[in-house]
């Protein structure tokens, strides 16, 4: 308990000093690359895994491909793409380094997105189609919006996952929140290291907490009881 | 990278496989304890949540904010307890990650038992303790099984991020390579990572295809 | 504004090489239910699918007043054909209200007037409208299939193409919406294609009937009444079970029996009045004519009026000129005088018939 207590006072120190809240070092300007960052990748990672998982789901065809690339994705070391990334790259980092960021958020999304649509009831799209819906209004109207539940929460996963790649990054060059536990880590400056920290946590239930509000936003009444864990 | 340098060195691999080989045995311990501990703590607290409905919720979304942690955060919040280059350090977050994952499998899986399944046991005579042994947990196996699956893979692609607090396992491959600038290190430390979670992952595979004959494959969770 | 379907030489043969039609024709006249019956795997869905483009047909054409389906476009041509499935499919996301707008919707009618459409579609297949802003999942099986109903006929298609649409409800519920539906299609006067494997509901709905053999032959296409009076082979007779001939008896009205009158008396007449009649029952009916019940020739007391008698409940009636001779059959077998009852619209008593009567008119029929 002694421990906790020491911990959370230096912690609380080390955020509330004015110096620490100001200059190219302070907090405000790296959470505001830590976003940059995990925006850049997230955006990426979506325009990549989201059409992707949109057609494989709808067409049935490549799930296979799809299930195994997934999983191998996810067996990706993170340290070690970001560090591949830094050591292959000649001059600034940044976007070399975003690469496997934006890559190992690619799973989640392509995962989520192709289930979600493959799990629509065949009679809901028999249905669509027969009133008069044509492939891109089955697509929109109908396959989308069941599927909806399950796309959300892979995009909260990726950015999720997002986030904490960023932290990782800073050990390739990079800017953002994780600098604070590298630099302090180097310096032994534990109360940086720990205060650094709590910002990424924090960030990480910001982040959380904003998908439960998008879900109340755009999910409809009639699919918020439907399958998922969220 | 320096000029006239291959991508990757074979013969730095051929001469320090004796050195490969201790870290991947280091790096799969590492990883697959938490998941171990995850099962021992996840399968009791699932059974709770499914006898204690009430239980469920709050577990849940603690599982969910732990998930949303990064690894990295929740490793340098250990170290005033269990120390800079302890194993703890790395053992305890990382079974953590595993409960966001089994803890949801182990309650899905159990419910999986429907009701008539559930009342056909009942009138047998089957009670309460018995019926959870030889019935809902044997059919929960497949489900418990995807999340294991999930959880190892996981496990052994996180272990390497402790290296950033001395101790990951392959991950001072990664460390060392950056620092000398050195590619071969750093491909060979990402192969063998995902060599582990592969012949893992096959393994676990073959182990439900034993445990659970009469279903074909697990349900593949997102 | 009703349309004719004609299947000209249809046939369909899947990639994997079902053969699930083989060379069907057949007319779906204006106005009318034609009901799709036979073994599962006949075709039957697949036939149905032809109309709307759902299924392309391997060769042979399906025509809408002449014109061949393949003239239109997919999703118009569906526009225009209500579709109602078995899960009913309704989008598990849109309220009902908005689920029946859908076709209007994609008509490009404005919102106000496909939700207002939607409200009357409710009343009509007998929803309360308060339950338009549910969402489907709060809706039980029985409400889902309406909503299935009103959405096709949103747009007011002249076509309804219906594929088992009451089948997953339970039995009860299920005679409720074939009533609804008989009683909706004589409002409308729609063309529709029914899909069912069920030989009762096939019977109970279709102006005509077209059975489906496995391997997807149509072997007979008739009235429901000729279907089981000739069937067309031992396929046909097979499926329309072997209550057959019961079942036909739905199709002769009760007015073609002979009554009698000769049992039925006043409830002022005497003890002395019914041991006159030579009959074993008699029935004492009240100043209106209403059945008040039998009394048994046997237990009559030596003296009196048949008011005064503890008489026998009269049991099932049926109506002269609505029922038809299978409700009397029922009714004479339930009956403790093994006569039935017949009484006009009002309730009173015609005459009664029995056992011979019914032999006689069957036989001649
Ligand atoms: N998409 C399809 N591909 C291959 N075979 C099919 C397909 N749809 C239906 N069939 C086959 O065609 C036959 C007729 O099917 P269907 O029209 O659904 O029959 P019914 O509705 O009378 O039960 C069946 O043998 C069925 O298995
Ligand atoms: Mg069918």
């Amino acid at each position: 308990m002694n421990a906790l207590f020491n911990q959370i006072q230096s912690a609380w120190q080390w955020l509330s000093a004015a110096a620490h809240w100001q200059g190219p070092d302070g907090i405000p300007t790296r959470l505001l690359e830590h976003l940059e960052y995990s925006a850049f990748a997230l955006f990426f990672a979506i325009l990549v895994a989201l059409p992707l998982g949109l057609f494989v789901g709808h067409s049935g065809r490549g799930g296979f491909i799809v299930a195994s690339l997934a999983n191998s994705l996810r067996a990706l070391p993170t340290l070690g793409l970001v560090v591949l990334a830094a050591v292959l790259s000649t001059g600034d980092p940044t976007v070399p380094v975003l690469i496997p960021v934006a890559l190992l958020a690619v799973a989640p999304i392509l995962v989520n997105t192709y289930e979600g649509i493959r799990q629509v009831d065949p009679d809901l799209r028999d249905a669509a189609a027969g009133m008069g819906m044509n492939p891109w209004q089955v697509l929109l109207r109908a396959e989308i919006p069941v599927a909806l539940p399950l796309i959300l929460l892979g995009l909260r996963t990726a950015a999720i996952q997002v986030v904490a790649t960023a932290t990782v990054a800073a050990y390739a060059g990079l800017g953002g929140l994780g600098r604070y536990a590298i630099d302090g880590l180097a310096v032994s400056d534990y109360p940086q290291v720990v205060g650094g920290a709590v910002i990424v946590v924090l960030l990480a239930v910001v982040v959380q907490l904003l998908f439960v509000a998008l879900r109340r936003l755009v999910l409809s009444p009639g699919l918020r009881n439907s399958h998922d864990r969220s | 990278m320096s000029g006239g340098e291959p991508l990757i060195r074979w013969d730095w691999i051929g001469s320090h496989a004796g050195y490969l080989a201790g870290l991947a045995g280091r790096h799969l311990y590492l990883s697959l304890i938490p998941v171990v501990f995850g099962l021992i703590v996840s399968v009791p607290l699932g059974i709770a949540c499914t006898r204690w409905r009430w239980v469920y919720p709050p577990v849940l979304t603690s599982a969910n904010v732990l998930y949303s942690i990064p690894s990295l955060a929740l490793f340098l919040l250990f170290i005033p307890y269990t120390g800079l280059f302890s194993d703890l350090t790395l053992i305890i977050p990382l079974t953590l990650y595993t409960l966001s994952v089994l803890v949801p499998n182990v309650v899905d899986g159990l419910r999986q038992v429907s009701a008539p399944v559930s009342q056909a046991a009942t009138a047998m005579g089957f009670g309460r303790l018995r019926q959870l042994l030889q019935v809902e947990l044997p059919i929960a196996v497949p489900v418990v099984i995807a999340g294991v699956r999930i959880a190892t893979v996981s496990s052994i692609s996180l272990v390497s991020v402790g290296q950033l607090i001395g101790n990951g396992g392959l991950g001072v491959l990664f460390t060392d390579g950056q620092q000398r600038i050195f590619p071969t290190e750093v491909i060979v430390g990402i192969a063998l990572t995902v060599v582990l979670a592969f012949a893992a992952d096959a393994v676990l595979v073959t182990v439900q295809r034993l445990l659970t004959p009469w279903a074909r494959t697990g349900r593949a969770a997102a | 504004m009703s349309r004719l379907i004609t299947f000209d030489g249809v046939t369909k043969r899947y990639p994997d090489g079902t053969v699930a039609l083989d060379d069907v024709s057949l007319e779906c006249a204006t106005g009318e239910i034609t009901v799709f019956v036979g073994t599962s795997g006949g075709g039957k869905t697949t036939a149905l699918r032809t109309i709307n483009r759902m299924v392309e047909p391997t060769s042979g054409r399906v025509l809408i007043d002449g014109r061949s389906v393949l003239g239109s476009k997919p999703a118009e041509l569906r526009r225009g054909v209500g579709y109602v499935i078995q899960q009913a499919g309704l989008f598990p996301h849109r309220t009902i209200v908005d689920n029946i707008a859908t076709v209007p919707r994609l008509l490009g009618w404005d919102k106000k007037k496909a939700r207002a459409r939607s409200y009357e579609l409710m009343e009509r297949v007998g929803l309360d409208p308060a339950m338009g802003t549910r969402y489907p999942y709060q809706l039980s099986g029985g409400q889902q299939q309406r909503v299935g109903v009103a959405r096709a006929l949103a747009a007011d298609p002249p076509i309804m193409l219906m594929d088992e649409p009451f089948s997953a409800v339970d039995p009860v519920v299920r005679a409720e919406l074939q009533g609804e539906f008989l009683r909706l299609q004589s409002e409308l006067h729609k063309t529709i294609v029914f899909v069912t494997h069920d030989i009762d509901e096939a019977i109970k709905l279709g102006d005509r009937i077209a059975v489906f053999q496995t391997g997807g032959r149509l072997v007979q296409v008739d009235t429901p009444e000729k279907l089981l009076a000739h069937p067309a082979d031992e396929f046909v007779s097979g499926f329309v079970g072997r209550d057959r001939g019961i079942r036909r008896l739905s199709f002769v009205p009760a007015a073609e029996l002979p009554l009698r009158s000769d049992v039925v008396l006043p409830e002022t007449a005497s003890v002395a009045d019914a041991r006159a009649t030579g009959e074993p029952w008699v029935l004492a009916v009240d100043g209106t004519r209403r059945p008040l019940g039998w009394a048994r020739a046997e237990d009559l007391p030596d003296s009196g009026a048949l008011a005064g008698l503890r008489l026998t409940d009269p049991g099932r009636t049926f109506q002269v000129g609505a029922d038809s001779v299978r409700t009397v059959l029922d009714a004479v077998i339930l009956s403790p005088s093994g006569l039935a009852i017949g009484v006009d619209s009002g309730g009173g008593v015609v005459g009664v018939t029995g056992h011979r009567e019914l032999a006689d008119t069957i036989t001649a029929t």
